[in-house]
């Protein structure tokens, strides 16, 4: 196994083979729309790239996003090694257009051409007492980026209390004002408490979560399910165009905050929702 | 469904009323921020031909360079049109646009603009980048490759069967207007509950 290899196969799989779980799901949204409307040819042009994608290896999206990278690693290994290795495969990836250059310099607008710039890819690492190592990666497209939010509780226009309810109002209040621009239907990660940066940092990691899977906390499990329920009443629908689907899913998480602040952050990723986890052991290396 | 070749007469784009499906031939141009920027501030000639009763397509696309110097597009859905609003409407005036693909549709300027040039908006499905690409049958030529990056350059394109839905069109009909204003009401009520 060599590990830049294995890392350009990560990225390949992620652009261009969508997770069972979310393919799952846009096929049962395709079923439950009526014959004849436009969300259900939405639906059907949507299953349809999906397999096309991943039978002719090309990106699901032209929007191959920004590459945020997860590693957990035994003790004593080198971040180094798999920093080397990610910024390998991107530059491999780019030219095989399994991505698109995404990285541009705010001052000058040029684009470097091979996805590598400061911060990018940007990499999370985090050491573990397991031996294996565990690689997952996002590819967060701009476009569903843009219509993330973070509130800061109370919130006086939505009247949005510290509690709960207020989260549950702010989270209707932002997939409302998302409409279709971040790719309808998309699925919803929400990051309660913390700081500013921590509050994002865990709403974006709730993506990593299967779908369907509901959070271990009853009461946000249940907060999970009603707004699944609630979201989809809104009928915005794939693109926007109208329909019964919304969202695909709602995955909440929440860490203790300042008695000063109540954040909740809200990230958003389209249908196209490119996320693969490699796991490595020893010389064996697994996809998920 | 309603074929539609460009070059597209103002006629016809008068014609095109808000939820009728199109499938579109000929050749469009890809144009996002910096290509906008640029258009309304310096009004380049080198796109004007390309432009003149022809669809501008808000594409950042994944393209392949072949060993004899060639481009073909791997990948080539719509992007978020509304960041071009500031820009759109006199794009479309200046160079005689005649519709404007993309997704997420766009703000009352460009309502306007679609009104008074007479053009409609057109919606393709966002995130379809490998089957949209299969719709795209030549890469004519490329301007600006150099300065603004692959996403950003204006390709001048061929396309076959592309298949959009009109959701903004010249007598003010908006879907993202309609939708937008009653996924309000419900989402009062449901903060309400």
């Amino acid at each position: 196994m060599e590990l830049k290899n294995a890392m350009l196969e990560l990225l390949r799989r992620a652009s261009t083979d969508l997770a069972p779980d979310v393919e799952k799901a846009i096929r049962q949204a395709y079923d439950n729309e009526d014959e004849g409307t436009s969300a259900k040819n939405v639906f059907g042009t949507i299953v349809e790239n999906i397999e096309l994608a991943r039978e002719a290896s090309t990106p699901l999206c032209q929007d191959t996003g920004s590459i945020i990278c997860y590693v957990d690693f035994p003790v004593g290994e080198s971040e180094k090694k798999y920093r080397e290795a990610l910024e390998w495969a991107a530059m491999e990836a780019t030219k095989l257009q399994y991505l698109r250059p995404n990285a541009v310099d705010p001052i000058t607008g040029k684009n470097t051409g091979n996805n590598i710039g400061i911060n990018a890819p940007y990499m999370h690492f985090h050491q573990w007492d397991k031996p294996e190592v565990r690689v997952r990666v996002m590819l967060k497209g701009g476009g569903s980026e843009n219509v993330g939010t973070q509130y800061r509780l109370p919130d006086a226009a939505l009247k949005a209390g510290r509690d709960l309810k207020g989260v549950r109002k702010v989270i209707i209040d932002a997939v409302h004002k998302a409409q279709g621009y971040g790719c309808a239907p998309g699925i919803i990660g929400v990051g309660i408490g913390g700081d500013r940066v921590t509050s994002y940092a865990l709403s974006k990691e709730q993506f990593f979560r299967t779908l369907g899977e509901r959070s271990e906390n009853p009461e946000l499990a249940k907060l999970e399910e009603g707004l699944i329920e609630d979201l989809n009443k809104l009928k915005i629908g794939p693109m926007g165009f109208g329909g019964k689907t919304t969202v695909l899913g709602v995955n909440i998480g929440l860490q203790h905050r300042h008695p000063a602040t109540y954040y909740v952050a809200i990230s958003y990723t389209c249908w196209a929702y490119r996320r693969k986890t490699m796991i490595i052991k020893g010389s064996e290396v697994s996809y998920d | 469904m309603i074929k539609l070749q460009t070059p597209i007469s103002e006629e016809t784009a008068r014609s095109l009323k808000v939820g009728d499906e199109v499938l579109l031939t000929g050749t469009i141009v890809t144009a996002r921020d910096a290509a906008h920027k640029l258009m309304v501030e310096e009004r380049p000639d080198f796109i004007r031909e390309h432009l003149n009763g022809s669809v501008i397509y808000h594409c950042g696309p994944v393209v392949r360079k072949g060993t004899d110097g060639s481009y073909s597009f791997v990948a080539a859905g719509p992007t978020t049109s509304s960041r071009e609003e500031p820009y759109q409407a006199d794009v479309i005036e200046e160079y005689k646009v005649r519709a404007v693909i993309g997704k997420g549709g766009m703000g009352p300027k460009t309502a306007d603009g679609l009104k008074k040039t007479g053009a409609v908006y057109l919606h393709a499905v966002g995130g379809a980048g490998s089957l949209i690409a299969k719709k795209v049958t030549k890469v004519d030529t490329v301007y600006k490759l150099e300065e603004f990056g692959t996403p950003e350059a204006f390709w001048v394109i061929q396309v076959e069967d592309f298949p959009c839905v009109v959701t903004m069109d010249s007598h003010g009909g908006s879907l993202h207007k309609d939708i937008m204003e009653m996924s309000a009401g419900i989402a009062k009520e449901l903060m309400d509950k």
